[in-house]
């Protein structure tokens, strides 16, 4: 299992469109779980209402765990998809 | 003649006959069923018909009004096949043994409270796709289709609350305008509407009555304003209005993105006048290429009391974010004269206008300043901000209000918050003494922004808003010409660039001397913007330069 903790800069914070775009770059990667938590909330990268209703906004923190076979290339994606798509900030 | 007031969201006037938008209404009958995996089984098969129809209605609404709408459905098919959403229907069907449609009624009501409960507009207002979904998925398993408009003639629409999916599959060659009972600015029906430049007015209640389908009415987006019924006069001006906005939409569509550039290769600047936050709709919807003048007052006059920092931050956070890195000039307070606020607790003055006001207020009570601009800088990090001061008349006011800043800095720095490094600082130039010791403040500052309109009233000792003097009041006065050619002259001199924030830059009849003077930037109302960007590009400034400054600079007596 490994993660890592990440800011969100998009002013609408977890918004539709990138949960939505998430929910499918997950898809890469069948042999791992890819959770998304902020505090003591958390959804899979595919649960698109669930991730949605954490209500992440910007300028908070959110740690993305993976766990499974192709976790490295997982973490690897995860992160650009992140930073790319959510403008954040990673650790 | 009936007026009714709502919330414009999307520009525009419309004149038409009243439609109500009808539903087909489904009645939700609830039951026990016998074969639990049979309506399973007739849920999914709706469930696949749902996401085949958004699939379809994506493609349409990307066709109409491009991506980002198409995007709405396909976010509509992700949450009907949401695993958290399927399951919470698979357990009331084959845990609880009920029919499909009063489940998917009751989890879509569930979905949509937790979004409505969120406290982000944003989010709250995804409720409406939770229960759009839902409703598709009902209507499928009861067989009922949705219905249309049924008129011959285009119509100005009006129901309770649009679904985006309904919005979407409404035939728009019928439509002149939508009025909605509910909604908010950010609902997708307010954001399709301005994409396909439909107006658009939300919020007006119970307001707009049966009894009035059928009769003409008129919708006024940009206003808000709805009239059923109108007389005459109110017919004639809106259908003028119609006009001229109709004629400003084909300047738009010709001239939009292109380059304030003269035909023979001079570029300026064309920069928007703003006072709200909301303002920068109209910037955007009219070019502009950034804002030369964001007047801070109103966070003050909205205000009992001083505004706090973290309100004036995202005010100007919001302003800057907007605008996407282009360039943000906000003017600090310029409190005083024609602007009184009882909070500020001024002495009453025999002549306010040369009194205490603006930059003199701010100097004289440096943390109610401070407050600013620690909310200035903190908000520089979200774009790119420029700030500028009032009323300087001379060098120390500058040196003493940079100070300041370099304080508010250091503090930031000292508490790890973040600010930009690239924040130009600027002055108006609008008393007589600034624009003759501009030679000096330009070694001080980045630019110059002329407000022509105090720099005309105390050049030529008018009041502006007397309108008694009459023929000695004259805008185009030698006098404050040549004022802004040696202003111009002084900032060019130091590497600063120079621009007019006042009523006189719109001014068409002066363009071609502004250009002949190289003034580098003009900033005016965004309705302003296209009509200035027509006349410099048909400007030819070598043509009319020599003739324009010899004639601004000869001693003949010409005025």
């Amino acid at each position: 299992m490994k993660s890592f903790s990440c800011v969100i800069n998009d002013p609408l914070g977890i918004h539709a469109r990138p949960a939505g775009k998430l929910a499918k770059a997950a898809k890469d990667f069948p042999a791992s779980t890819i959770t998304i938590t902020k505090g003591d909330k958390s959804a899979a990268a595919n649960q698109l209402i669930k991730l949605m209703g954490m209500g992440v906004k910007q300028n908070e923190k959110v740690t993305v765990t993976v766990d499974g076979g192709d976790e490295d290339a997982a973490l690897a994606a995860m992160k650009a998809f992140f930073v790319e798509n959510f403008s954040a900030e990673c650790e | 003649m009936i007026s009714i007031q709502g919330k414009g969201v999307s520009t525009g006037v419309a004149i038409g006959p009243l439609y109500i938008y009808r539903r087909a209404k489904s009645t939700i009958r609830r039951y026990k069923v016998e074969d639990k995996e049979i309506e399973w089984a007739r849920f999914k098969a709706a469930q696949m018909k749902a996401i085949e129809q958004l699939g379809l209605l994506a493609e349409k609404a990307r066709a109409e009004a491009g991506d980002d709408a198409a995007f709405l459905f396909e976010t509509h098919q992700m949450m009907a096949e949401d695993v958290d959403y399927e399951e919470a229907i698979q357990s009331g069907i084959k845990e609880d043994g009920l029919n499909a449609e009063a489940v998917v009624t009751d989890v879509g009501a569930q979905f949509a409270e937790m979004f409505a409960n969120m406290d982000d507009a944003y989010m709250s207002a995804r409720a409406a796709d939770v229960k759009d979904v839902s409703g598709r998925i009902i209507n499928i398993l009861s067989g009922v289709v949705q219905g249309g408009i049924d008129s011959d003639v285009p119509v100005i629409l009006a129901s309770d609350d649009l679904a985006p999916s309904e919005t979407v599959q409404l035939d728009k060659s019928k439509i002149l305008g939508f009025i909605t009972a509910g909604g908010s600015g950010s609902s997708h029906t307010a954001i399709l509407a301005r994409t396909m430049g439909i107006p658009a007015i939300i919020g007006v209640g119970d307001q707009v009555k049966e009894e009035h389908e059928g009769r003409e009415v008129i919708v006024d987006g940009g206003t808000g304003n709805i009239v059923i019924d109108p007389d005459p006069d109110t017919r004639e001006y809106m259908i003028q209005k119609r006009k001229e906005q109709l004629r400003k939409l084909e300047l738009l569509n010709q001239l939009k993105s292109l380059p304030n550039i003269t035909k023979d290769g001079q570029e300026i600047r064309v920069y928007c006048n703003i006072g709200n936050p909301e303002d920068v709709h109209a910037v955007l919807a009219n070019d502009g290429g950034g804002i030369g003048l964001f007047r801070s007052e109103f966070l003050y006059l909205n205000c009992d009391d001083y505004p706090t920092e973290e309100y004036q931050f995202e005010a100007y956070k919001q302003v800057l974010s907007d605008m996407d890195g282009k360039e943000v000039v906000i003017r600090t307070c310029d409190i005083g004269a024609d602007k009184m606020i009882d909070y500020f607790e001024l002495p009453k003055e025999d002549n306010p206008a040369l009194g205490n006001r603006a930059l003199r207020i701010c100097l004289n009570r440096p943390e109610m300043f401070k407050t600013q601009l620690r909310a200035l800088y903190r908000a520089s990090a979200f774009g790119k901000l420029s700030i500028m001061f009032p009323m300087v008349t001379s060098v120390w006011e500058v040196k003493e209000a940079k100070k300041l800043c370099e304080q508010v800095k250091a503090e930031l720095t000292a508490e790890g918050k973040p600010y930009s490094d690239e924040v130009d600082i600027g002055i108006m130039i609008e008393t007589p003494a600034a624009a003759v010791i501009s030679d000096r403040l330009a070694k001080v500052v980045d630019f110059f922004s002329i407000g022509t309109n105090d720099l005309t009233q105390y050049t030529l000792a008018c009041d502006r808003q007397n309108n008694d003097l009459g023929r000695f009041f004259n805008a185009h006065h030698p006098a404050v010409l040549r004022l802004i050619k040696m202003v111009c002259e002084n900032a060019h001199k130091e590497g600063c660039w120079c621009g007019i924030c006042g009523e006189l830059g719109a001014d068409l009849e002066l363009t071609e001397t502004f250009l002949s003077i190289g003034l580098d930037e003009l900033s005016v109302s965004p309705r302003s913007v296209l009509p200035l960007r027509q006349k410099v590009r048909e400007t030819t400034v070598s043509e009319v330069r020599d003739k324009l400054l010899d004639d601004l600079m000869s001693d003949m007596v010409t005025i």
